[in-house]
């Protein structure tokens, strides 16, 4: 019956009699214009000149001719450029393995074993965050400075190398990955973990076929939630690699700041874009594959 | 013996996440301890004034290590010229940044949440990829943009708290219609059928059915916002010209040079939060909503993670 009503037949009985018989409160589609326009002006109009500006000619200092050149676009595929770009999507990939790794253990001892104390478990993870993003990554160089405890007394010296700022990726975004972990172990039936191991499977077994497998998506999906992010990190690099170890966005922000080369900036953006275009769309094939097969 | 081992398992997982909580807060700890570390002894040696926290920041030493305890950093920082007006700029755009982009993502979010999936789908791609593009890129192609626009319009701002605040609301709306729009989908049109099977007409029905259950949506989606907002370095970083927010005034100093008055300041504004949360905690707590028939739950915490 109320399937029958849903049917497209029904859109041409007019509004009063459609509320008559089958409700279906609509919220009216114009409630969207205003997001739309500011969407259109100030995040597509930003984009646009973006692309205009990597395809522009710099002439001097600051000033520019629009055109369709295509220099700065070949000039990211010198090797220098390129090395920037292989460093910064490889450690973001290993700051993302390192940061799963870290993080599924919790978020299944959570989902697992906890229940009193669920929700402060979870509440503690999202503190962190309260804390400015740089006071923290700063807490962190003083922990790592050469002249502090770890490195005086334990000779672990390594602020201002890739392990430093390896540290930064897995610390900052470690809650954000949690988070969405932990809500698809929460939905996970441990009584099929039982079943599983009363037919003989051994506990690792039982895990890597069922567990594991129904909170694969989860997996995923955190996964690229702290991907994103990290493939564009700033503050990071600039921090606890102190310039030694750049990432593109390091790269783009200087082409703005000090090297005036805002060409080539944007050109390098849009090239960052591409980079993580791929990522995205193979989880949205992925994604949409998951869900036809329905898991 | 399998009871053994899973009592093994569980002690091993809790160790590990013991070990987790540790890391994820040993650097909040140095913060606050370290607010009340002194200038390095040499430091001090060669000083003759009577506030030792006067000391500017390339002249206290080593202050990675502890030189023993002063807690004269706290007033230093509240009568710092650059800090405070920098966090009043702070907090002032990101309430702005929180209003303005809760009411456009409220609004996407209820037209959105009941449109024809064919129809919504271009409005969820520029959403997803407001969310999808890296911050660096949207902060130097908003950069561009302000710069072009200001040239060619005389109307537009110049760059400043207007132009930070304009970058912000991008990525906040997307974030505050997500939230807001996973709350109204979750809760069904029932009682809205109902309200109109009574005679309500549609606004009464917003204000007096539909408003009040989003609300718990619509505040994380604020607090969220304004979180982010406050929090937020690399646009404001591109987009401030000479306005200074507290992530800029932070950032220079750890990039060159600081004092524990910062680690101070820091530390009282964690204080700050974290009894907020407790208060609202409690308050939430004593007016749990029934959302449902026989469903009782408490708006909140779950909510403002995000987990509904």
């Amino acid at each position: 019956m109320a399937v029958a009503e849903k049917t497209p037949e029904v859109a041409a009985v007019p509004a009063a009699a459609r509320r008559k018989r089958s409700f279906r409160p609509r919220y009216p589609a114009w409630l969207t214009a205003p997001s739309l326009l500011y969407y259109t002006v100030f995040f597509l109009g930003p984009m646009a000149i973006l692309v205009a500006f990597s395809l522009a000619t710099q002439q001097g200092f600051g000033s520019l001719r629009y055109g369709f050149d295509t220099s700065q676009y070949r000039q990211i595929t010198s090797s220098l450029y390129l090395t920037i770009f292989e460093r910064t999507l490889l450690m973001a990939a290993v700051g993302t393995l390192l940061t799963i790794a870290v993080g599924y253990p919790v978020a299944y001892w959570m989902a697992r074993y906890l229940s009193t104390y669920k929700m402060l478990a979870l509440l503690l993870v999202v503190v962190p965050f309260w804390t400015s993003f740089l006071i923290r990554t700063y807490a962190l160089k003083i922990i790592l400075d050469p002249h502090g405890y770890l490195a005086q007394d334990l000779g672990i010296n390594v602020l201002y190398t890739k392990y430093a700022v390896g540290v930064g990726l897995v610390y900052n975004y470690l809650p954000l990955f949690i988070l969405p972990v932990f809500a698809s172990l929460e939905r996970m039936d441990w009584t099929l973990i039982e079943a599983a191991t009363d037919l003989g499977a051994r506990p690792f077994t039982a895990f890597r076929e069922i567990t594991l497998r129904l909170t694969l998506p989860g997996v995923v999906t955190g996964g690229l939630l702290v991907f994103i992010p990290m493939t564009g990190e700033y503050i990071i690099p600039n921090i606890l690699g102190g310039g030694n170890y750049e990432f593109v966005g390091n790269v783009i922000g200087d082409q703005f700041n000090q090297a005036q080369n805002q060409p080539f900036g944007s050109a390098l953006s849009i090239g960052l874009m591409a980079a993580l275009s791929v990522f995205v769309i193979a989880y949205i094939l992925v994604a949409t594959k998951e869900e036809q097969f329905g898991a | 013996m399998r009871r053994r081992r899973r009592l093994t398992a569980k002690h091993g997982f809790t160790a590990w996440a013991v070990v987790v909580y540790a890391f994820l807060f040993l650097p909040i700890l140095v913060m606050a301890l370290f607010a009340f570390n002194k200038p390095s002894a040499a430091a001090l040696a060669g000083f003759h004034g009577s506030n030792i926290c006067s000391l500017p920041p390339d002249q206290i030493g080593n202050i990675t290590v502890w030189n023993g305890f002063t807690s004269c950093w706290f007033s230093a920082g509240l009568h710092d010229p650059t800090f405070i007006p920098a966090i009043v700029v702070s907090l002032q755009i990101a309430a702005e940044a929180a209003v303005i982009s809760t009411v456009l993502g409220l609004c996407a979010a209820l037209a959105l949440a009941r449109m024809k999936p064919r129809l919504r789908a271009p409005f969820d791609a520029l959403v997803y990829l407001t969310l999808v593009v890296p911050e660096i890129v949207i902060a130097v192609a908003s950069l561009i943009f302000f710069v072009q626009a200001r040239n060619n319009f005389h109307a537009f701002p110049s760059l400043g708290k207007a132009t930070i605040l304009i970058g912000q609301v991008v990525f906040n709306a997307s974030v505050a219609m997500l939230i807001i729009r996973a709350r109204f989908v979750g809760m069904g049109d029932t009682l809205e059928e109902a309200a109109y099977d009574l005679g309500s007409g549609p606004l009464a029905t917003f204000r007096q059915v539909t408003l009040p259950r989003l609300m718990p949506a619509i505040v994380a989606a604020a607090l969220l916002s304004f979180t982010f907002s406050f929090d937020d370095y690399v646009l404001p970083a591109f987009t401030n010209g000479t306005t200074n927010t507290w992530p800029i005034v932070l950032y220079s100093a750890v990039r060159f040079g600081l004092t524990p008055a910062v680690n101070a300041l820091a530390t009282i504004m964690l204080g700050v939060t974290l009894a907020a949360v407790v208060i609202t905690a409690v308050i939430l707590r004593r007016s749990r909503v029934r959302v449902g028939p026989g469903q009782v739950t408490a708006p909140g915490l779950d909510a403002a993670l995000g987990l509904r």
